[in-house]
């Protein structure tokens, strides 16, 4: 039979291939084909393979950043591309976002090498499953529609599950997976029963349909009905376990403790984007004049957030348990804009900006934090907080590093994480209405709680003698691909602070532009 | 030359110590000598730089910015990197980079423990690029920028080199700091979405172009709005000051900081806050300012004899000299709520003064502390005795602190007491007139304290214990090359007050104007019922707003 005969049923029943635009989709389609190299070379090379794979895997990513740059100069931020009738966007937006993805895995690749080869785990899987959740991830930038989000959800969460538990001789591994695994499930069917009664309320599952569909056009209709209500709220809740906001974080200490650091800091930056980027789709192309609804719920998730993470990291002893609640913190920050962006377009466009711009800049901050707590683990061999202690007498170039990724998260000038909680700032205070300037002094206030446990790690490392931990054998060596993560990420973050039009550059982007051309 | 120090002056004293820094960072840390170079010759090319910049301002136009620079630099947000000084900016430039030098001199000899000059001498010049920036910016985040980027090398500066407490007193300074500016930058950004640029002639509405903000951008402003705005400023610059309540961060900071961290504190860092309301705070929003002036005033003197009750009741000389620089400080932010020419040049003067004086009676405590090893005035004595010229060098700088006529403390204390005699016309006189009698109960506290410190420390016979202790010793001359440099200008400028009034008095007077608008009469502050003159002048600008 020949492929024509097989098709052509198909066209009996009235099928018309989709359109493919196959420039747009080529960073996918590399990334595809890089995992799947890695799996055949493992099958022809077996154990030889096992010291390119990391390369590979790294120099894959590194290419897929290609047709993403030739995508970039071909002028898709101001013409997007379209595809499957709107439930698949290439924009300025996807673009950048598919960008931060990339890099960011790069430099989790990076992290990994030493330690998965020294720890003896099988090599092969595990940069397979990065690659494969870094496709999802890819392919949730762009997603428009309630399907593909799902798709794309599921796609970067099941390998993440698997890589939390990577450490299957310990049992605080095997948790962390279990914890994150039955959680997520857990979010994706409140989430998936909120997009049910979304689809039902609208007839479509495309976001763009969604938002012109009557019950959620605020104009047509001022009060909701009770099914977009809730069907708005479980699909934000859904999301919110995924950026572990408060409440719905109490996996998330569990699981980054547990979990292998370099999946911890793959966790913590890019899962975590990736559900920025469905919130940031959900909300300004799906239900943004819905801002009754949405608006309220992250206002109080932010508020929540800010306030719980910081509170309770400053109790923590251990610095991933700690980095875990500053992520969550760091969540509510970046929730924030989000639950002003309906007052009106232009807020709306400031708000996509500043998630957008915090999202880059916390990515080189946290990942290079993650690297030096990996750097210096390789001496301790404990987390405990009590271990940086005169760290900057041992190895003062370590200390100085991570004193710029430590203010970089505080927000203090001239580190990167200024800008973005300033981004942050701008945004509620451009709403100009009760909710946006209480919030902001919310998150003013907060920013100064969260120096209380950055510096304190500070201070352990410059002011105390050191650690017993530390050993006397001078400088921590630094194996040449955490030095090369550690450069790439204080260049980036020292960049954004001084010259913050490095990022805003390429954040400075609309959705609702995309959403009236769609 | 000009050209060249108009496109490049303000960067490169801005930046010469930051290259300085990396310099210090990269160079092997057994090699001590080329540290020490290294950071002296960039602190003293720095210095040269700002030598140029003196050298060449047109100080007959003292109120107009010079060798300014306006590039773009984050362009999302229109905000620029504009740098400009005017007389109130160079006399503060000056005494930082002046400062600076000295300190480096001076700790050549010891390092505090833990010594590490590497870091100390790296963190010393960023915070001097810091500092400068703040004085140079005129623009709104490059401003916030440089404020915050003093923060982390003091913190570092007093939890790494200070005295026992050290971790607490940083910890301190750095939360109670950080939270008035995280405040403030809301006020910033509330400004921003606020004001309109076109009404000060710029195309875009939103700006962070300060010389805008202060050229009649912001008279379009709700009242309410601007009083919130100035109270978020108000915290931020306050707290730097700091003002009465929130001073309690300065005690623990500068008895635990080392030498040079107090005297870098006391000389350049309280400034930044005074400054602020200078540049920032009043020039933008002189309606609020006008409004919130009776609280400003009442906070200062009640900082003035709070602070000097509290010198009364110390042990610690280092803890005696912090204290009253809250009270010094009370006098400063006086004269600023007079919101009149005459005030605000004495505060401008007493910032430089109160630098220059108290910087010297930290380097003095400082020494004090290297030869007793302890700070208790009720060990001390007899310096007079056993360190004769040092005991006549703090006698001098005790009477220049105490406003002794003739030196440079009294000119900014005594015309701070006196604008308040007489503060604009907005202002009630009465209210202001109380305030001044109470001011001047505190010079004479001011008197008591520290004479009461110079007898303790510098009269009678010393104790036992040091009578022949190797370590006490006079001056030596490194000390003696750190101190002369200040002594000179406060004899200089106590005979001279002219040579600063001559640049501060123009570039104050620029900074009170209330631009009129036509239609409606300029400068509010001083005519009578300055409210309804202000709310003219926002139905004007209203008006103009809505005409476009």
């Amino acid at each position: 039979m020949t492929l024509g005969a097989l098709a052509a049923p198909l066209g009996v029943l009235g099928f018309v291939r989709p359109h493919l635009d196959w420039h747009a989709l080529a960073p996918e389609l590399t990334l595809l084909g890089v995992g799947a190299l890695l799996t055949c070379l493992d099958i022809a090379l077996a154990e030889r393979g096992r010291a390119v794979t990391s390369a590979l895997a790294g120099l894959g990513l590194l290419g897929v950043l290609v047709p993403i740059i030739t995508l970039a100069t071909a002028g898709v931020a101001s013409e997007p591309r379209i595809m499957f009738d709107g439930a698949y966007v290439v924009d300025g937006y996807a673009l950048i976002l598919k960008a931060l993805f990339v890099v960011s895995g790069y430099v989790v690749v990076l992290l990994s090498m030493n330690y998965v080869a020294e720890g003896d785990y099988w090599e092969n899987e595990y940069y397979g499953l990065v690659l494969a959740s870094l496709l999802g991830m890819v392919v949730m930038a762009s997603a428009r529609d309630l399907i593909s989000i799902f798709v794309a959800l599921e796609l970067l969460s099941i390998p993440a599950y698997l890589l939390a538990a990577w450490r299957k001789r310990d049992l605080r591994s095997t948790e962390a997976g279990l914890k994150y695994f039955l959680m997520g499930v857990f979010a994706s069917a409140i989430m998936l029963y909120g997009m049910s009664l979304l689809f039902g309320a609208s007839g479509s599952t495309v976001l763009a349909d969604i938002a012109a569909a009557t019950p959620l056009d605020r104009g047509a209709d001022a009060v909701p009905s009770a099914a977009i209500t809730v069907g708005v709220i479980f699909v934000l809740v859904g999301f919110a376990f995924k950026v572990s906001a408060f409440p719905f974080h109490t996996w998330a200490p569990d699981t980054y403790e547990g979990a292998p650091t370099p999946i911890t800091a793959f966790l913590s930056v890019a899962s975590k984007t990736a559900g920025f980027v469905a919130l940031g789709s959900l909300v300004f192309v799906g239900f943004w004049e819905r801002d009754d609804v949405y608006g309220p719920a992250l206002w109080f998730l932010a508020a929540a957030s800010m306030t719980a993470g910081n509170l309770m990291a400053l109790r923590q002893k251990n610095i991933v348990r700690l980095m875990a609640y500053s992520g969550i913190a760091q969540a509510g920050f970046m929730l924030a804009p989000l639950a002003v962006a309906g007052v009106n377009a232009d807020v709306a466009d400031q708000a996509v900006s500043a998630v957008l711009t915090y999202l880059v800049i916390y990515a080189a901050m946290n990942l290079g934090t993650f690297a030096v707590i990996m750097t210096v683990a390789r001496r301790t061999g404990t987390g405990d907080v009590a271990s940086y202690n005169g760290l900057f007498r041992v190895s003062p170039g370590m200390a100085v590093v991570m004193t710029v990724f430590l203010a970089s998260l505080a927000g203090i000038p001239p580190a990167g994480g200024w800008y973005a909680k300033f981004a942050v700032f701008q945004a509620l205070v451009s709403a100009d209405n009760p909710a946006g300037y209480v919030l902001a002094g919310f998150a003013a206030v907060n920013a100064v709680i969260a120096v209380g446990y950055y510096g304190k790690i500070a201070a352990r490392m410059w002011f105390e003698k050191p650690a017993e931990e530390l050993g006397d054998a001078g400088r921590i060596p630094v194996p040449f691909s955490l030095r090369s993560a550690l450069a790439l990420t204080v260049g980036a973050t020292l960049a954004f602070g001084i010259v913050p039009a490095t990022v805003t550059h390429f954040t400075d982007v609309s959705l609702l532009a995309v959403a009236a051309a769609g | 030359m000009d050209a060249f120090l108009n496109g490049w002056g303000l960067t490169l004293v801005t930046f010469v110590p930051l290259v300085g820094a990396v310099l210090v960072m990269a160079l092997p840390r057994s090699r001590e000598l080329w540290l020490k170079a290294a950071a002296l010759g960039t602190s003293l090319v720095t210095a040269l730089f700002a030598v140029l910049l003196l050298a060449r301002f047109n100080v007959s136009r003292a109120g107009e910015l010079q060798y300014v620079v306006d590039r773009s630099w984050i362009e999302v947000i229109n905000s620029r990197y504009i740098m400009g000084i005017d007389g109130i900016s160079l006399p503060l430039v000056l005494l930082t980079a002046l400062i600076v030098p000295l300190c480096i001199v001076y700790s050549f000899g010891h390092f505090p423990e833990p010594r590490n000059p590497k870091a100390f001498l790296a963190l010393l010049l960023v915070l001097e690029t810091g500092m400068i920036g703040t004085f140079t910016a005129q623009d709104l985040i490059l401003f916030f920028v440089f404020f915050e980027v003093v923060l982390l090398p003091m913190y570092f500066m007093i939890g790494v080199w200070g005295g026992d407490n050290r971790r607490y007193a940083a910890i301190k300074f750095f939360l109670y700091t950080l939270f008035g500016s995280a405040l403030m930058l809301v006020s910033f950004l509330a400004m921003f979405f606020l004001a309109d640029g076109t009404l000060a002639g710029l195309e875009a509405a939103r700006t962070f172009d300060m010389r805008a903000l202060s050229g009649g951008a912001t008279t379009a402003i709700a009242r309410t709005s601007q009083l919130w705005i100035f109270a978020g400023m108000f915290l931020g610059f306050g707290i730097k000051v700091p003002m009465f309540p929130f001073h309690t961060w300065l005690p623990d900071a500068h008895t635990e900081a080392p030498t040079v961290g107090s005297v870098i504190l006391a000389a350049v860092l309280l400034k930044l806050g005074t400054y602020g309301f200078v540049r920032v705070a009043i020039p933008m929003l002189p309606e609020a300012a006008a409004a919130w002036a009776p609280v400003i005033g009442l906070l200062a003197v009640v900082g003035i004899i709070y602070g000097a009750l509290g010198c009364l009741a110390q042990r610690d000389m280092k803890r005696l000299i912090a204290f009253s620089s809250v009270a010094h400080m009370g006098f400063v932010m006086l004269g600023i709520a007079t919101l009149t020419p005459f005030g605000i040049n004495a505060a401008v003067f007493g910032m430089v003064a109160h630098g220059l004086i108290t910087g010297m009676l930290f380097f003095l405590a400082g020494s004090v502390k290297d030869r007793y090893h302890t700070m208790e005035m009720s060990r001390l004595g007899g310096l007079l005795q056993q360190a004769p010229r040092m005991g006549w060098i703090l006698g001098f700088c005790v009477m220049a602190s105490l406003g002794l006529p003739g030196l440079a403390g009294f000119w900014g204390e005594f015309p701070a007491i006196l604008a308040s005699y007489n503060p604009a016309e907005i202002l009630n006189k009465a209210v202001f007139r109380s305030y001044m009698v109470i001011a001047a109960v505190g010079t004479v506290l001011a008197a008591g304290y520290l004479l009461w410190m110079l007898q303790k420390t510098a009269f009678g016979n010393a104790r036992a214990e040091f009578a022949d202790s190797p370590d006490v010793t006079d001056a030596t001359k490194r000390e003696y090359l750190a101190w002369a440099p200040l002594l000179l200008l406060i004899v200089v400028l106590g005979f001279f007050p002219r040579l600063l009034h001559e640049a501060t008095d123009p570039a104050v007077r620029e900074s009170l104007r209330v631009e009129a608008v036509d239609g409606a009469p300029g400068d509010c502050l001083e005519v009578e019922r300055g409210e309804d003159c202000f709310e003219r002048l926002r139905r004007v600008s209203e008006q103009a707003r809505s005409g476009r």
